[in-house]
């Protein structure tokens, strides 16, 4: 079945019920994006689905036929939210920041603290306290 | 995942003609839209079915438009489709209000309101909303359509009039007067499952609905006709705390939804006042 996965067009093979989160683990060897809850909690799975976020957890592989998925890794490492998450401290464990980073993506250009702290309400972090967070973001998405 | 997905199997029909003719000639089947219900159930392993109609495509089932005077908001529209929608921002600023407190983001891109009808969780949000503003199902099957009152569908706990060909292709929103009301009172506004949540317009007569409160939503008749007759809101208050059926469980206890409701009914009619 194909899809665009990080920019490219990619042709994969998988059962249509598996959950697109085990399809980038197992069959496309993505390990960034990360199970945490498996229940629409969390948000450590969260990916971008035509650019808006979604629980890969709870998204079947057949709903992601023609669809453009990115995944933390098409952030290729040097993207301005994962440097703002390293210099301000928005990681700890590192089990949520695939997914932060990426609903943080989907947030408006110098989006307010209200308009961060919404659009991350879907995203949980036990370690930091999200200040490191809201900070990484706000600095990164500054215009 | 706990459950083993090579023993289930999926159905995608291109259109709601061929969904319809497989419900009616290949089901009993599960219908997919969001999956934000059924991919919980099937993640924790308890989901006892195994065939499943994928609807996620059929955008014939996604639209929201005001026609002959009524909102319709097609089955398939997700929250954020509702939240960004100008029509139910003028005629329905309540389901709006409802969609922005459904989970985060990643929940309200994907979860959809006929998903949240067809759950048919006591708790679920837009519930209430529906209830209060005495919004039409339009049921379809390969027989034919056929309307029915939101407030006549639930039959009991997560049951309802929905036959097992028919699904749910939109709801019909009549045009409202009164000021209409909305709250949900849960752990916190994102992400939590509602201990209590009331849905109200404020109008001659007024209308009031609960969710988590009663095996079903419920609108309360006897307490709607308490303040249409003039009585006081303390009066409302008693007749509201003996009209809804409040359980213990995980997120809440009976009593503290009484008391809740009560506050949330004094709320109302002082703001809408």
């Amino acid at each position: 079945m194909k899809f665009s996965l990080n920019g490219k067009t990619v042709d994969v093979r998988a059962h249509p019920m598996k959950r697109l989160l085990d399809v980038l683990r197992e069959e496309c060897g993505l390990t960034g994006t990360k199970e945490g809850c498996g229940e629409g909690e969390c948000g450590a799975c969260t990916v971008l689905l035509d650019g808006e976020p979604v629980n890969s957890c709870l998204v079947p592989f057949a709903q992601v036929r023609g669809v453009t998925v990115k995944t933390i890794e098409g952030m290729n490492g040097k993207h301005a939210l994962q440097e703002a998450f390293v210099t301000e401290g928005g990681a700890q464990c590192g089990i949520c920041t695939p997914g932060m980073i990426l609903a943080a993506a989907a947030l408006p250009k110098n989006a307010s603290l209200d308009e961060v702290r919404v659009g991350l309400a879907g995203n949980l972090c036990r370690c930091t306290g999200y200040e490191g967070i809201y900070r990484a973001i706000r600095k990164a998405r500054r215009a | 995942m706990r459950t083993a997905v090579s023993a289930l199997e999926l159905l995608e029909p291109r259109s709601l003609k061929e969904a319809l003719r497989l419900l009616r000639d290949e089901g009993p089947l599960v219908p997919l839209a969001g999956c934000t219900d059924v991919y919980v159930n099937l993640n924790f392993g308890i989901l006892p079915q195994k065939r499943f109609l994928n609807l996620w495509g059929l955008d014939e089932l996604k639209k929201i438009r005001v026609r002959d005077g009524l909102l319709s908001v097609g089955a398939l529209a997700t929250y954020s489709q509702i939240i960004a929608s100008p029509h139910v921002g003028r005629r329905a600023p309540i389901l709006a209000a409802a969609s922005r407190e459904i989970g985060g983001v990643q929940i309200q891109n994907r979860g959809t309101l006929g998903g949240n009808i067809a759950n048919g969780s006591p708790a679920g949000d837009s519930l209430p909303v529906l209830a209060a503003l005495d919004a039409v199902l339009v049921l379809a099957s390969s027989r034919g359509t056929r309307r029915v009152p939101f407030n006549g569908f639930y039959t009991g706990y997560r049951k309802s009039v929905l036959a097992g060909d028919e699904l749910i292709a939109s709801v019909e929103i009549p045009k409202t007067e009164g000021r209409q009301w909305f709250r949900k009172v849960g752990t916190r506004a994102a992400q939590a499952i509602s201990k209590v949540v009331m849905a109200a317009v404020r109008d001659g007569p007024s209308r009031i609905a609960l969710g988590s409160v009663a095996p079903t939503v419920i609108r309360l008749p006897r307490t709607e006709a308490v303040l249409a007759g003039g009585g006081s809101v303390a009066e409302a208050r008693r007749t509201l705390e003996a009209e809804i059926a409040p359980i213990d469980d995980i997120r809440s206890t009976a009593d503290y939804r009484r008391r809740v409701s009560g506050n949330l009914l004094e709320k109302f009619w002082r703001e809408t006042a």
